[in-house]
């Protein structure tokens, strides 16, 4: 039988709000235990939370970005549950009205269409914070530095049905929030964290099977294979005639397997009401609009404008645009060396292979987009070949500056005088009568090894700095 | 001069005359909270040192010619709020050792406004109780019969002031606590409007209704005090930025015209009959007064208790989680695992009225009974919301008696818990309409005190002290003392 699987995700953004969402302790990352806390975050009688309006006006941001409604009034509500690293015992979420309502995400594929994912909601709530169990031996350590970070949580209705378009709606979701500034998007310190509902179904079958719940996968290559591992589970188990059993699972990298969490774990009935000690949160149509005015240029608007304006390929416009601090340099390039498809491949080629090599992003770099746009300026107007200007982009990528003082020390200047070419083509000539002979009796394939013999040459002789489109056309002429 | 039972009116002035000092006020009070409370039990922390340097500095300000009305006045809190370097218990076992990094909004302010604090009233655990005997320092006694109850939750502020120790102590009224024990100790008790007090660093029972307020021998008092209580807090989102009048001002204001509405419900079955007589006598004092009377209806009054009785517990279930024996407060010996840790330390750590509220509200907020309980309760509360507000588009004021019953005998087997709830059965609609409402006292039943309670409309406080001091102005219910032979 054909199987299909059926996947609907809930991802956990934090937002990049200086302090907590309820309380005036800083939200930075790595600091000492329980450093970055105050009375309401340790949960002390008497204290109150107070909601940080950066977090709600990030999630407007993000509700803008995907289209969706805005809630006019949205309420929080008490998610209540004992863990030791939830001080409250409860979590303040939005249950009953969240922020964030429907929406339709549009996620880029490679071949330059989009997969339309469908948001259920996007809601405010607070981030636990951390038990740590190897820190005091025989005892677990609770850390709340974390607790009561922004979370914005991300509900997708069930419209995925393959691992790709699972990635490449986390990475346009990453895209998106970089973009707009609303998380940091890195995975490894927590910022995005991923859950994934899943079922399998018979293809043809539209009623959904039993799912499963796969929690706080936090990479890609993770999610990929977790996805893969859990389908084949439940795979298996249809077809040896089992059931799925709804549950909470986690996925084991080492042991490549997917586990149920301990019914323990997994709190059945959360008794969500209405938090009293918070307002509804009202939302006017000015403000909306003042966010929706103050928005950045989205990765769905770049690429559009980068296919029809620029003339880049789908698929070019797709990469440059995943990474708004890429997305930024590649149009500094391109407007400033007037060349939009060159500034693309230097992007897309050199600039991300240095990258790549180095393992730090865009953003981390100190190469000026504007010595690249400089770079390419100078193969235009025939100063460099190509050959040239990769020795010009090491030198840049060492961090040397200013493209044509690095030219002028390397003494890089292509030689695109035809007078001074010519000298070298007559001495060839003059020197090569064998070749010179052939080349006029030869059919076009010789030919061309035969130019290719001449310009290596002549390359030799002007030591590397011959224009090559200048001297192929000399040489044509001359052997012709 | 012997300073008990003045008002803080004629202290103020007397301090200001150079009659007396600050220090002389705070040692006279712990004297008498020394003398009185092995009999009463209405005190249960006191930090008399402390006190005597802050009424140190208070004299010196007055030296220099500073003359606020509150500086240099002792007071009691309640012992739910939260006093920095103060052991603050709720009551109950849980918090037993519990000292606070931080200061209560209230306490702050009236730190501000010079007030000496001395310590911290007895109360029913978590302010759960109408009778003070839920905490875990047993109870607290009434000066007018130590045999019976002072009423509760704030039962040790009422019994304080009623016993001349101090002329104010904080309270918390979540469905009559301030006015019910007011009613029951012969003294003045306002419960403002929810959000005009900030409930910052006041321990949550339940959020939607919780609410600050003074508790002294007159309207007088609790106008002086309120003036410095009140206002926005930015620790509180729930609490009201409603601009703070003056409440002393409005006081002498003629009451003339004043329109007030008697609910025909509030004289029911549950209405004792000889504090239904005390209530109407008192009422026929305000129509002399000029007031005009008219009988007016709140239908669902019958519903408020059970409406009360899902909601507070619901939200106090969440409220109290809190206490797992994780962080602070108490934890149970030698746990075996996380589950231990949580049963035993709460199991242990909690009375038995805290544990039967908090099964209730997590019963009423289970999946199961969500909608037949919790969501229905927020509906009638709706309808008394409703019906309050349309009343009072009618008439200014709701008159009525602050509880059924005068103050009843301690461990009373024959009453039960249902009987108890019943205790709030005229208060506990204010507290869901979140109105103001003052407990003022009218009458004696049998040598113990009426309360009768007025109703205002939303931020109307200074209206209701109005009313209340024009009463005051022409009876003396406010000024009869307990009968104790310690006390008198």
């Amino acid at each position: 039988m054909h199987w299909e699987m059926v996947m609907g995700l809930e991802v956990h953004l934090q937002l990049a709000t200086h302090s907590k969402i309820f309380s005036s302790s800083s939200t930075q990352f790595g600091a000492e235990v329980n450093t970055h806390t105050n009375p309401l975050d340790m949960a002390l009688p008497g204290t109150l939370p107070v909601l940080n309006h950066e977090a709600v006006t990030l999630a407007i941001v993000f509700g803008l970005g995907i289209g969706a409604e805005i809630g006019k009034i949205s309420r929080f509500d008490r998610k209540n549950y004992f863990y030791p690293d939830l001080p409250k015992g409860y979590q303040i979420s939005q249950f009953f009205e969240p922020i964030v309502k429907e929406g339709i995400f549009d996620v880029p594929l490679e071949d330059g269409s989009t997969f339309p994912v469908r948001i259920l909601r996007a809601h405010l709530e607070e981030d636990a914070g951390k038990s740590v169990h190897d820190a005091i031996p025989a005892h677990t350590g609770i850390d709340l530095n974390r607790a009561g970070t922004p979370l914005l949580e991300v509900v997708t209705e069930p419209d995925f049905r393959t691992s790709e378009q699972v990635i490449a709606y986390l990475k346009a979701l990453h895209a998106l929030v970089t973009y707009l500034g609303i998380s940091d998007g890195n995975m490894s310190e927590g910022s995005m964290r991923c859950d994934v509902n899943i079922s399998l179904r018979p293809m043809g079958e539209s009623a959904y099977g039993t799912r499963t719940e796969l929690k706080n996968i936090n990479s890609f290559r993770f999610i990929e294979r977790a996805i893969h591992v859990e389908s084949q589970r439940q795979q298996d188990l249809l077809e040896a005639g089992h059931t799925v059993t709804q549950e909470t699972r986690l996925f084991d990298p080492d042991r490549d397997e997917t586990r149920a969490m301990r019914s323990k774990e997994v709190a059945n009935d959360y008794r969500y009401f209405p938090d009293p000690d918070l307002l509804p949160i009202v939302i006017d149509d000015a403000t909306i609009e003042n966010i929706r005015a103050s928005l950045p240029e989205l990765p769905v608007a770049k690429r559009l404008r980068y296919t029809e304006e620029l003339g880049l390929s789908n698929y070019d416009a797709n990469l440059l645009t995943q990474e708004r601090a890429t997305a930024e340099f590649f149009e500094i390039v391109a407007e400033t060396s007037e060349n939009p498809k060159s500034a693309a491949n230097w992007v897309l080629g050199d600039v991300s292979a240095a990258l790549n090599k180095e393992g730090i992003s865009m953003s981390d770099a100190t190469l000026s987009a504007i010595d690249v746009a400089t770079l390419i300026a100078r193969i235009d107007d025939n100063t460099l070949s190509s050959k040239m200007a990769k020795d010009v982009f090491d030198a840049l990528w060492q961090g040397e500056t200013d493209v044509d003082s690095i030219i002028d020390r390397k003494g890089l200047k292509q030689v695109s005088d035809s007078g001074a070419l010519e000298v070298i083509i007559n001495a060839l000539i003059s020197e090569n009568t064998a070749q010179v002979e052939q080349y006029r009796v030869a059919d076009e394939g010789k030919q061309k090894k035969l130019i290719g013999f001449f310009v290596g040459q002549a390359m030799k002789a002007s030591k590397g700095q011959a224009n090559p489109q200048l001297l192929n056309q000399l040489l044509k002429e001359k052997l012709g | 001069m012997p300073i008990a039972f003045e008002s803080i009116a004629t202290l103020s002035q007397a301090l200001k005359n150079g009659e007396v000092s600050s220090r002389q006020l705070v040692e006279q009070a712990v004297a008498r909270i020394d003398s009185l409370n092995p009999q009463l039990n209405a005190v249960v922390c006191l930090e008399a040192e402390q006190a005597l340097a802050n009424a140190d500095q208070a004299d010196a300000r007055r030296a220099k010619g500073e003359h606020s009305p509150l500086l240099g006045i002792p007071m009691l809190h309640k012992d739910i709020f939260c006093t920095q370097g103060m052991r603050t218990t709720c009551a109950s076992k849980m918090l037993a050792d519990f000292v606070p990094p931080y200061d209560a909004t209230v306490v702050q302010k009236l730190k501000d406004a010079g007030m000496i604090n001395l310590g911290k009233c007895n109360m029913d655990e978590f302010a759960m109780g109408s009778s003070n005997e839920t905490s875990v320092f047993g109870a607290c006694k009434n000066p007018w019969d130590v045999t019976r109850v002072p009423g509760g939750s704030s039962g040790g502020s009422a019994v304080a002031v009623a016993s001349g120790m101090v002329p104010f102590a904080t309270g918390t009224d979540t469905g009559g606590s301030i006015r019910q024990p007011a009613a029951l100790c012969g003294i003045t008790g306002l419960k403002p409007t929810y959000g005009r007090v900030s409930r910052y660093g006041m321990i949550a029972f339940a959020s939607s209704m919780d609410q600050a307020g003074p508790m002294a021998h007159s309207a007088q008092d609790c106008a002086l005090v309120l003036n410095a209580m009140a206002g926005h807090d930015p620790l509180d989102s729930t609490c009201d930025n409603t601009p703070v009048p003056n409440y002393h001002q409005t006081l002498d204001h003629p009451i003339a015209g004043l329109r007030i509405g008697v609910p025909k419900e509030f004289f029911s079955s549950h209405l004792n009959t000889e504090v239904a007589t005390a209530i109407d006598a008192a009422i026929c004092e305000l129509e002399r007064a000029g007031a005009t009377v008219k009988e007016v209806s709140l239908p669902s009054t019958d519903l408020a208790v059970s409406t009360y009785y899902v909601i507070a517990p619901a939200e106090a279930s969440a409220n109290l989680s809190r206490y797992d024996g994780v962080r602070y407060g108490y934890r149970c010996e030698a746990p075996s695992d996380l589950q231990d840790l949580y049963f035993r330390s709460r199991t242990e750590g909690f009375g038995a009225e805290v544990k039967r509220r908090i099964l209730v509200g997590t019963f009423t907020l289970s999946a199961a009974s969500y909608d037949q309980y919790f969501m229905k309760a927020q509906q009638v509360r709706r309808l008394i919301t409703q019906e309050y507000d349309s009343v009072l588009n009618e008439v200014d004021v709701i008159a009525g008696p602050a509880a059924p019953n005068t103050a009843f005998a301690l461990n009373d087997t024959s009453k039960s818990i249902t009987d108890m709830y019943m205790e709030d059965v005229f208060t506990i609609g204010a507290n869901l309409a979140g109105l103001p409402a003052i407990s003022l006292p009218a009458g004696l039943v049998n040598g113990l005190p009426v309360g009768l309670q007025l109703i205002g409309q939303r931020f109307g406080e200074a209206q209701l002290l109005n009313v209340a001091h024009q009463f005051q102005s022409r009876t003396d219910w406010h000024t009869r003392r307990p009968t104790l032979e310690a006390v008198r």
